[in-house]
């Protein structure tokens, strides 16, 4: 076996890629749940049904998939521009501190006019959180995929000390929470009695939004040339670092909106276990969806799916929920095997 | 060994039968067979996309023939296994080196020729082997210099020696020239002669006529994977093979005398400090339409520096540039170019084009703020769809589409697609630095003619080449680069050849000390 480069681009591997991607998980969960000694078809029939089987159900995986979005546009947006940002954890919860510090009863306003605010402020201050390594990257050469992956650590002591001070709610019991937004701060629910939320559409319109970017704007061409060959784009006189920054602003307030929605629109309140990893989800969610913007979408519900549905069998059918770990990671494994293959053919001698 | 005389072939070596390979749609080699004799250079000579490397590739084992078969020594090679060519003497110099830089001569050379698991490499064997090889065949090297601290003419040597001590009887090189100054060339070609001389057969893979004539005792041309032509070196001219690589009558480049306008771009004591010696030291040039002035030198004598100015890549410690009679004081890309500056780089693929932009993506990369290809930050595809179009019409690119990747299109194609960016604006001054490096003779005439058609249109253009024949063919006047310093110009008619060569090693340069 041997790889031989392409002498054309395979187009056709846009679809080709994601359908290998979900038969491989399936595959590769399958053996594991025969390994268990349960049934896989049973297993598959529950995770299905426990992410989309009722309309609870299908609403609970689009109300997971919604931060699973905003990190997978946010990671999908600085990727394309070799911007490697792993900070989205950080920037997420830069978004939730803003929420908390404006949302909470310190402006009276009403909510068309509170809830811009909040998500203009929560962007914001993701933004400049992933500037600074951005700054160090182009001027200094400081590898900004640790900076940014230290920063989370360095964001979440500093909302751990938040919690247990400024922000901290005097009528939490003691709790290390904050205080809850007020209404006007409330993302509206989307069905009456649900857990969904204004923020998926919002997210949704952030895909729009930042596809819009990427084909239509200068803005889009230059974070493509800026990624693909920093060298040529500045020989072509494209601003290179300017481009850069934007690239990070872009970035760093898409996953700060993750915050600001999960905040404002399903938890109401700020703790420590915020968001399980969204950031680092939404790397996989952007590397799934092959940095499409509008793949992001599609990427987003379906590892929400598999997390939700998996949780879902898990009651009923007695296998572990890890199985929607497995499944996400070998989806994501083709994904990455299939994006080698637009480059090169294997020829089997 | 006796020296077999040039006019007696040896036995054959090596018989390619009926070779067959197909990418696709392309036929890459169409049945082509040959034989080599012992103690020849045979040239492989053909333009780029010929099939010249796809050959050496299946002959390597890189790649395995659709059909056909490969005969070493009286046996056949087994297909698709570079281990299985090495075995039977077969050594390939890439045009690519692949060399460890970190590591040095002695390791080079043994790298991948002793067991992994051997706890101690036999060094004292390999210093003994690797000291005759270089002895018998006038290859000096220091087995324990860094390669990174290696001339490009001394790393080729040492990819020789690695063949050589690998006992390689034939030995393949892919374009070995294309990076070497015309001394490091003559050098390489008198390895070449003791070489054939100790009984190697060689394959001199090359686009160079001059060179071919001068190392070769039989040419094999290659034309759309045909084998076209097969002739001895000493019944057949530079012109007859031109037209043979090519399929058609060349026009030599004619350069039409035309008096010189005013002056375009003029350096006044220009230096451009660098760590220890100045990249840059006190340049003074003026350029005037209508004109080209020719800048030889060996590679890395302040060649890159002068151009990285005018590029606006970099900023100048002292002196001063100015653009028709306008001083330059913020030196930048997007400004230049606003200027009026065409600029068509050394690298093609690094610094002038993104390989994986689109074709016409890449057509406005210095133009994509401007109308009509965007406005207020949108661009108009369509607009700049319709220019890509005419630019690859104009300009001949051979390409699937706009919309294709530029990284799949051929040297000679992404020199075309830049020359079409940057004509296209009939720019005033044209900065050529090695437009026409690695390119074919169809390629080389058609940039040739690009640059003389500006030329006539008013602008002042700027030639760094290592070509001699290039730099003097199309030159008006021509100075010479050494050590960050530049000659006073020259008038052409005034300047031969062996006197560039001279001034290029140092010579004549009065201040060059």
């Amino acid at each position: 076996m041997r790889l031989e480069p392409r002498t054309e681009s395979a187009r056709s591997i846009w679809v080709i890629a994601p359908l290998a991607a979900v038969v491989a998980s399936f595959v590769v969960a399958a053996l594991l749940v025969l390994l268990g000694g349960a049934s896989p078809l049973s297993v598959f029939a529950a995770v299905i049904k426990g992410a989309t089987g009722t309309q609870f159900a299908f609403l609970e995986t689009l109300t997971r998939a919604t931060p699973l979005i905003f990190t997978g546009l946010a990671a999908a947006v600085a990727f394309r521009a070799k911007l490697w940002n792993i900070g989205g954890e950080a920037q997420l919860y830069a978004g939730a501190i803003m929420t908390i510090v404006l949302g909470t009863g310190a402006l009276p306003l009403p909510a068309p006019i509170l809830i811009p605010l909040i998500m203009a402020a929560g962007m914001l201050a993701g933004a400049l959180l992933l500037l600074g390594p951005t700054f160090l990257k182009t001027r200094f050469g400081v590898d900004e995929v640790v900076t940014t992956l230290l920063l989370n650590f360095v964001m979440v002591l500093f909302v751990s000390m938040l919690l247990d001070g400024a922000l901290k709610d005097p009528m939490g019991l003691g709790w290390p929470q904050s205080k809850k937004v007020i209404e006007a701060a409330h993302l509206p629910k989307l069905v009456h009695g649900k857990r969904l939320h204004l923020g998926f559409v919002i997210a949704i319109g952030a895909a729009l939004v930042v596809w819009f970017i990427n084909a239509r704007t200068t803005f889009g061409y230059e974070m493509r040339a800026v990624g693909f060959n920093p060298r040529a784009a500045r020989f072509a006189g494209i601003p290179v670092n300017w481009a850069m920054a934007k690239t990070a602003l872009l970035s760093g307030g898409l996953a700060a909106l993750a915050g600001v929605s999960e905040v404002a629109g399903l938890k109401g309140n700020l703790t420590l276990d915020l968001s399980p990893g969204f950031g680092y989800t939404g790397i996989v969610v952007a590397m799934l969806a092959m940095l499409h913007p509008v793949g992001v979408i599609a990427a987003a519900i379906f590892v929400a799916a598999m997390f939700v549905g998996a949780d879902a069998m898990s009651r009923t059918v007695g296998v572990p929920n890890y199985i929607a770990n497995v499944m996400v990671a070998t989806a994501l494994l083709t994904m990455v095997t299939a994006m080698l293959f637009t480059r090169f053919r294997l020829k089997l001698r | 060994m006796a020296a077999l005389p040039d006019a007696e072939p040896g036995d054959v070596v090596l018989r390619l039968s009926g070779i067959t390979k197909r990418f696709g749609p392309l036929l890459a080699n169409d049945a082509i067979s040959l034989d080599l004799h012992r103690g020849e250079v045979l040239a492989l000579l053909g333009e780029n996309g010929a099939g010249k490397t796809t050959l050496m590739n299946i002959l390597f084992g890189h790649y395995v023939a659709d059909e056909g078969s490969i005969e070493v020594f009286g046996e056949t090679l087994p297909p698709g296994s570079p281990k299985a060519a090495l075995a039977r003497g077969i050594g390939m110099v890439h045009q690519h080196f692949t060399l460890a830089d970190n590591l040095t001569v002695l390791d080079n050379v043994v790298l991948g020729t002793e067991p992994l698991w051997r706890a101690r490499s036999r060094h004292a064997e390999a210093r003994a082997k690797l000291a005759e090889l270089s002895e018998t065949f006038g290859l000096a090297v220091k087995p324990d210099a860094r390669i990174a601290d290696l001339s490009v003419g001394e790393r080729q040597r040492v990819e020789i020696l690695k063949a050589l001590y690998r006992d390689a009887r034939i030995l393949i090189l892919d374009e070995p020239t294309a990076v070497l100054t015309p001394q490091e060339t003559e050098a390489l070609f008198a390895t070449l002669q003791k070489l054939v001389e100790r009984g190697l057969a060689i394959i001199f893979i090359s686009h160079k006529l001059h060179e071919v004539m001068a190392v070769s005792r039989r040419v094999v041309v290659l034309r759309q994977g045909k084998l076209v032509a097969e002739r001895h070196t000493s019944g057949t001219d530079r012109h007859e093979l031109a037209e043979l690589m090519v399929g058609r009558p060349i026009p030599e480049p004619k350069v039409e005398p035309i008096p010189v306008g005013a002056i375009a771009l003029e350096l006044k004591g220009v230096t451009v400090a660098g760590e220890g010696r100045a990249r840059l030291q006190d340049i003074s040039l003026s350029l005037h339409g209508n004109e080209i002035v020719g800048i030889a030198g060996v590679s890395g004598n302040g060649q890159g520096a002068l151009a990285d100015v005018i590029s606006g890549i970099a900023e100048p410690s002292s002196g001063a540039v100015s653009l028709f009679g306008q001083e330059i004081h913020h030196f930048d890309p997007a400004r230049m170019v606003a200027h009026g500056v065409a600029r068509i780089p050394e690298d093609r693929h690094a610094v002038g084009l993104v390989g994986d932009l689109s074709l016409e993506e890449n057509l406005i990369s210095a133009r994509y703020r401007e109308a009509p290809f965007s406005r207020r930050s949108l661009i108009d595809w369509k607009k700049v769809r319709e220019f890509a179009t005419r630019i690859i019409a104009d300009y001949d690119v051979r390409c699937p589409g706009p919309h294709a990747a530029t990284r799949l299109l051929s040297g000679g194609n992404m020199q075309k697609l830049i020359l079409g960016r940057e004509m296209a604006r009939s720019p005033r001054i044209i900065l050529a630095n090695q437009p026409t490096r690695g390119l074919d003779i169809g390629a080389v005439g058609y940039v040739h003619q690009q640059l003389l058609k500006a030329r006539l249109a008013g602008a002042g253009i700027l030639l760094i080449s290592e070509d001699l024949d290039e730099l003097l063919a199309l030159s008006d006047r021509v100075v010479v680069m050494y050590r960050g310093r530049m000659s006073a110009p020259m008038a052409r008619r005034d300047v031969t050849i062996r006197h560039l060569g001279l001034m290029m090693a140092g010579q004549g340069l009065a201040d060059a000390a």
